[in-house]
C-alpha cells in the first residue's frame, strides 16, 4: 500500500477506534459533566476520522468512501495503535488511555499543522485546537485523581501500569514514518517521542504516579496485528453494514 | 410527559398567595428569590427534576446505538444529539437547584425510585429505525410538551426551555431524516421503519399523560402558569402534525380508528392502552429495571472518581503547613 495512504489510515483508525471506545461511556459516566465531555471528545474524534479517511480514500483512488474504510475493512487492515482499542475497564482506564493518547496526539497535530501536504496541513490546523483541549482536560484529571484519594491514586496507577506498555505502539516507527518525514508530510518520529516523554514525565510526577519499569512493549497495531478486543469492536461497529450489504442509510 | 402524574399541593389563600397569583396572572415571571407558595415550589421541583431525569435516562436507549450507527455521519449526529440531551439535563438540574434542592439529592430520589422519568425511555431500542422513531416521534412529542413551557411562570425553567427547544427541533429533524433514508432504501429497511413506527406510536401518545378527565394535577398547575395546555390538547396537536408526516413517508400509523374529522379539523384516533401506561409508570415496563440499574451502576462505579476529585480539592485548599 502507498505510504501516504497507510499513514492516513493509521491516523484515522486511531481516531475512529478511540471514538468508539469513548462513545461507550454515553450515559454511564461517573458525573453528568463527564457524560458530556466524553460525548464531545467522541464527536471530535469521529470528525477527525472522516477527514483522515477522506484523504486516504482520495489518495488511494479506488473509489472507496470514508464509510467503506470504516465499515467494510476486516480487522487485519485496521492500523490503529493497540492503546486505543483497550477496553473501558473502569473510568480510570478510560481517562488514562485518553491522556496517553492525547500526550502523543497533540505534538503530532502541532507538527502536522506545518506539513508539506496541503490536505494534511489543513486538517491538522483545523483539529489541533480540539486536541489541545482534549489534552488540557485529560491532563488536569490525571493530576487531580492521581493526587486525590487513596483509592483514586491506586486506580490511576493500576491504569497506568496496564496501559503503559501499549504506548510503545504509539511511538513505534517504520519505513512509512521515515518516508513521511523525508517528504516533510509528517514529523520525524523522534521529535514526537521526545515531546511525549516530556509531557508524560512532568504530568505523571505531578499526579504522584510512577511510570512502570517494564520491559513489556506491546506493538503490532500499526501493522494490523491487534489485541483480542479489536474483533469485538468491529463486529459491533460494522454490524449494520455487514448485515445489509449495499444499503444506504 | 414531563408533567405526567405530578400532583400539586393545595393552595393556601393568604394575602401573599393572592399577590403571587396576581403576578402570575399579570405574566410577571417568578424568580428564585421571590416568595412562592410551598406547593408551587414542590410542584416545580418535581416537574423539573422529572424532566432532568428524563434527559439523563434518555441517553441510554439512544446510546445503545452510537457504537452501531451505520455511517460515520449518522454516528456523529447521534453523538451530538445525545450530548445535547446530557446538556439539557445539566441546565434543568441547575434550574431545579434554584428552588433549594441539590443535584445529588435529585439523583438519589431517582435511584430510590421516588422521582419519575418519562415512561417512554422504558421501551427498548431494538433496531436502527428505533433511533429514527425516537427522534421523529418522541422528540416530536417532547417539543409539543416543551414549547409552551418556554412561557412557564418560573423564570429559570422558562429560560432553560428556550435553549432546549432550539436543540430539540434539530433532534426531531435528524430522526425524521433517518426514517426518510430508510423508506427510500431496501425492502428490509422499509420494513424496519414500519416496525419501529408500530412499536413507538402508542408509547409516544402516552407521553402527554392521561386523558384530561383522569389527570390529577392539571388545574392547579395551569392556574400557576406551570402548565399551559391540557394533555388531550397537546396529544391532538401531535397526532394532527404527525399523521401527514407518516403518510409522506409512506408508513402506516398503527391505529384502525384513525380518521380525519372534517368538523373538528383534526384526526379522530384510538385510546392508548392506559393499563400499559400505568404499569410502565409503576416500574413494570420492558426496560425499567435495566434503566435504573444502569444509572445505579454509573453512580456506584463513579463514587471513587467523585471522591478522588473532592480529596484533591481539599488538599489544594488546605493551609500550607508551617515550616
Amino acid at each position: 500500500m502507498d505510504a501516504f495512504v497507510t499513514f492516513c489510515l493509521r491516523m484515522g483508525d486511531n481516531a475512529l477506534i478511540l471514538g468508539q471506545r469513548t462513545a461507550e461511556w454515553c450515559g454511564h459516566a461517573p458525573v453528568l459533566e463527564e457524560d458530556i465531555a466524553f460525548a464531545n471528545m467522541g464527536l471530535d474524534l469521529i470528525g477527525q476520522t472522516q477527514l483522515w479517511y477522506g484523504l486516504a480514500a482520495e489518495a488511494e483512488g479506488k473509489g472507496r468512501t470514508p464509510d467503506d474504510l470504516a465499515f467494510l475493512r476486516p480487522e487485519r487492515q485496521f492500523l490503529n495503535s493497540l492503546l486505543v482499542e483497550q477496553p473501558n475497564t473502569d473510568f480510570g482506564h478510560a481517562l488514562m488511555r485518553q491522556y496517553l493518547f492525547d500526550a502523543w496526539h497533540l505534538p503530532m497535530q502541532e507538527e502536522l499543522a506545518k506539513s508539506s501536504h496541503e490536505g494534511v496541513r489543513g486538517l491538522a490546523q483545523k483539529t489541533v485546537k480540539e486536541v489541545r483541549y482534549h489534552l488540557d482536560r485529560s491532563r488536569d484529571l490525571i493530576v487531580r485523581l492521581g493526587d486525590g484519594s487513596e483509592e483514586s491514586h491506586k486506580r490511576m496507577q493500576d491504569a497506568l501500569d496496564w496501559l503503559w506498555p501499549f504506548t510503545a505502539d504509539l511511538l513505534a516507527t517504520d519505513e512509512v514514518d521515515a518516508q513521511m518525514a523525508d517528504e516533510g508530510i509528517a514529523p520525524v518520529p523522534a521529535l514526537i517521542a521526545k515531546a511525549f516523554d516530556a509531557e508524560t514525565q512532568a504530568t505523571l510526577a505531578r499526579a504522584t504516579l510512577t511510570i512502570p519499569e517494564t520491559r513489556l512493549r506491546r506493538t503490532g497495531g500499526r501493522d494490523g496485528i491487534h489485541t483480542e478486543h479489536m474483533g469485538y469492536i468491529l463486529a459491533e461497529m460494522q454490524s449494520l453494514q455487514r448485515t445489509y450489504p449495499g444499503a444506504r442509510w | 410527559m414531563y408533567a405526567q402524574l405530578v400532583e400539586s399541593g393545595k393552595a393556601e389563600t393568604s394575602e401573599q398567595d393572592v399577590a403571587f397569583q396576581k403576578r402570575i396572572d399579570d405574566g410577571i415571571r417568578i424568580e428564585p428569590k421571590d416568595w412562592m407558595p410551598e406547593g408551587y415550589r414542590k410542584t416545580l421541583i418535581r416537574q423539573i427534576g422529572q424532566h432532568a431525569h428524563s434527559e439523563i435516562v434518555g441517553q441510554l436507549p439512544e446510546g445503545n446505538w452510537i457504537t452501531r450507527a451505520p455511517t460515520l455521519q449518522r454516528k456523529a449526529i447521534l453523538l451530538a444529539k445525545v450530548q445535547d440531551e446530557a446538556g439539557h439535563g445539566l441546565y434543568l438540574y441547575c434550574a431545579a437547584e434554584t428552588l433549594g434542592i441539590s443535584r445529588d439529592e435529585m439523583t438519589e430520589q431517582l435511584l430510590a425510585g421516588k422521582a419519575k422519568y418519562s415512561s417512554i425511555f422504558n421501551y427498548p431500542t431494538l433496531t436502527w429505525a428505533d433511533i429514527g422513531a425516537i427522534g421523529w416521534l418522541v422528540d416530536g412529542a417532547a417539543i409539543m410538551n416543551q414549547v409552551p413551557l418556554q412561557r412557564c411562570s418560573y423564570g429559570p425553567y422558562s429560560r432553560a426551555m428556550i435553549r432546549i427547544c432550539k436543540e430539540e427541533s434539530f433532534h426531531q429533524r435528524q430522526g425524521f431524516d433517518i426514517m426518510r433514508a430508510l423508506v427510500e432504501g431496501t425492502e428490509d429497511q422499509k420494513a424496519m421503519a414500519q416496525d419501529a413506527l408500530n412499536r413507538w406510536w402508542w408509547p409516544s401518545l402516552m407521553m402527554f399523560g392521561p386523558s384530561d378527565k383522569d389527570s390529577v394535577h392539571s388545574e392547579q398547575s395551569m392556574r400557576w402558569g406551570i402548565k399551559q395546555n391540557t394533555n388531550d390538547e397537546l396529544r391532538q396537536k401531535f397526532v394532527d402534525q404527525t399523521v401527514p408526516q407518516a403518510e409522506w413517508l409512506g408508513l402506516t400509523v398503527p391505529d384502525s380508528e384513525l380518521s380525519w374529522n372534517e368538523e373538528k379539523g383534526g384526526y379522530d384516533f384510538g385510546e392508548p392502552d392506559w393499563n400499559e401506561f400505568m404499569e410502565v409508570i409503576k416500574g413494570n415496563g420492558p426496560c425499567n429495571r435495566e434503566r435504573l440499574e444502569a444509572r445505579q451502576k454509573a453512580w456506584d462505579d463513579g463514587a471513587w472518581f467523585r471522591e478522588g476529585l473532592m480529596a484533591h480539592a481539599e488538599k489544594q485548599s488546605a493551609p500550607i503547613a508551617a515550616e
